[in-house]
């Protein structure tokens, strides 16, 4: 992974310079923007609902037991905000989405069409991978805001339904609120914004790289989604660490 | 883009000591011809003699090792080369894009680059498609054609570029001998109509005796002859000769 870090900064780095064109290409973002956002959504609420819930559940009876009930709303609400909600969302979407990328760009080297762009004097840097980076990268923090609500809701379930915790609605959620601010989700979403880019350009870099046949594509596509796990991982220490002042 | 619709005068391509390797083993060994403004020229080869990666060279697809390649006297790893020439290549597998109609592939290059309004851009697809045959067909996917009908779409991409250069990779390969006429026909039917140079890349001995002006022969990265249909058919090198001649014989 780290032998083609130079290649990927400098893909990316072209795919900034090409940002003046992204007018052009607004059919084809919005394109990528609705198979990103469309066909995520339930994924990404089913999946934030039952981390709220989880993380509810493991924290919730533990506070409780300890006399810090009255924490358990702020616990869940930042962890969701600040880290669960990004991370696990950038992770999903670099499984969904990432490898979609690798796979459908992967293809189009191996069967010539990169080529054919090139002939016909089109850079594929602006047909194929700004719209695609300029999509992830708004439609990932839009999906983490709504991680973000839907996972607090599963927070909330669980807090008032389970005999273990037993905390009323508008108990959890004053907690809440005292404890979450505005700045805690401004956060969240600005570390998905920096994972949505990870995503695109990794997947995009992986799958103009791609040589060999239907292997060579599966090859690209797993490639594609580990380094983007793996790239996330770490820059969400380095982010965090960064934003903690 | 400098795109002059009424120029369509042909280009004349040189080629001077290109050398390529690929992981130590030499590819291309000290390619050198020319090909004349209009000429159809046609390099043969058994398959693995280097003929596809000569002709990415010559499009700039691939840079060489050594060697250079000139368009008009001009290097075509000059920036400005695809923006002063008009220059098309009919890919071996027809790359077209999947994700795009028949229309939309035909229509990319002017689309792309807003050569022309959305209604002249259809029109001229529907026009370029009749042209290749294939009439009507402006609304499929391209994995609803068959392979031929794939290579004639693929010659109307070509020719919505209006090229002054056009590059053929295996234009007949995989084709039955009725379609293969019919493309060989449609290059011939080009070079009269607008003067395009065209280099055929084929081991179709019927397509190159049929179409070409002159024949280079090439085999493990090195050209054997050059010359006109004619020359090299008389050519003496065994190796041509086995080429050009090469036959299944069935034991009585």
């Amino acid at each position: 992974m780290f032998e083609n870090v130079g290649e990927i900064f400098l893909l990316f780095w072209r795919a900034l310079l090409s940002l003046p064109l992204a007018w052009r290409q607004r059919q084809k973002v919005f394109d990528q923007f609705f198979e990103i956002g469309n066909a995520s959504l339930l994924m990404v609420c089913m999946l934030s609902f039952f981390i709220g819930a989880v993380i509810t559940l493991q924290t919730g009876p533990v506070l409780v037991e300890h006399g810090l009930a009255s924490a358990v709303g702020g616990v869940v609400g930042i962890a969701m905000a600040k880290e669960l909600a990004p991370v696990m969302m950038a992770i999903l979407i670099a499984g969904r989405i990432g490898s979609a990328m690798a796979a459908e760009i992967g293809s189009m080297s191996v069967y010539q069409e990169i080529d054919a762009l090139r002939t016909m004097n089109i850079n594929p840097v602006h047909y194929l991978v700004l719209p695609r980076l300029l999509a992830i990268a708004v439609a990932l923090p839009m999906l983490v805001v709504f991680a973000i609500l839907v996972g607090w809701l599963g927070g909330v379930v669980v807090a008032g339904t389970n005999s273990h915790i037993a905390i009323p609605f508008q108990a959890f959620w004053a907690n809440l609120r005292d404890v979450v601010e505005l700045k805690d989700v401004a956060n969240g979403v600005f570390k998905s914004f920096c994972f949505a880019l990870i995503i695109g350009v990794v997947s995009c870099h992986q799958g103009l790289a791609t040589i060999g046949g239907p292997r060579g594509i599966g090859r690209s596509v797993t490639k594609a989604v580990v380094n983007s796990i793996v790239l996330i991982v770490i820059f969400d220490y380095v982010l965090t660490r960064v934003l903690l002042h | 883009m400098n795109v002059s619709t009424n120029n369509h005068s042909g280009v004349g391509l040189q080629v001077r000591g290109l050398r390529k390797s690929f992981g130590g083993q030499e590819v291309l060994r000290d390619i050198n011809f020319e090909v004349r403004p209009g000429e159809i020229f046609v390099i043969m080869g058994p398959s693995g003699s280097g003929k596809s990666v000569l002709l990415k060279h010559l499009i700039g697809l691939e840079p060489p090792d050594a060697g250079e390649i000139l368009i008009n006297g001009e290097s075509i790893q000059t920036p400005e080369i695809a923006s002063k020439y008009r220059l098309a290549m009919v890919f071996q597998s027809g790359a077209l894009l999947n994700s795009l109609t028949v229309g939309e592939n035909v229509g990319l290059y002017l689309s792309e680059h807003r050569l022309k309004p959305p209604e002249e851009i259809a029109r001229i697809v529907a026009e370029k498609l009749e042209d290749v045959g294939l009439k009507d067909t402006a609304e499929k996917m391209p994995g609803d054609l068959s392979g031929g009908m794939k290579k004639r779409v693929a010659i109307a991409r070509a020719l919505v570029i209006e090229p002054q250069l056009i590059l053929y990779d295996e234009p007949t390969s995989e084709l039955d001998p009725l379609s293969a006429v019919v493309v060989g026909e449609e290059i011939l039917l080009l070079q009269r109509r607008i003067h395009v140079t065209s280099l055929v890349v084929s081991h179709d001995r019927d397509l190159a005796f049929g179409v070409a002006d002159r024949i280079a022969v090439i085999n493990e990265g090195r050209i054997l002859t050059i010359g006109t249909p004619e020359e090299v058919k008389r050519h003496p090198d065994p190796l041509v000769q086995t080429f050009l001649h090469a036959d299944f014989k069935r034991e009585p």
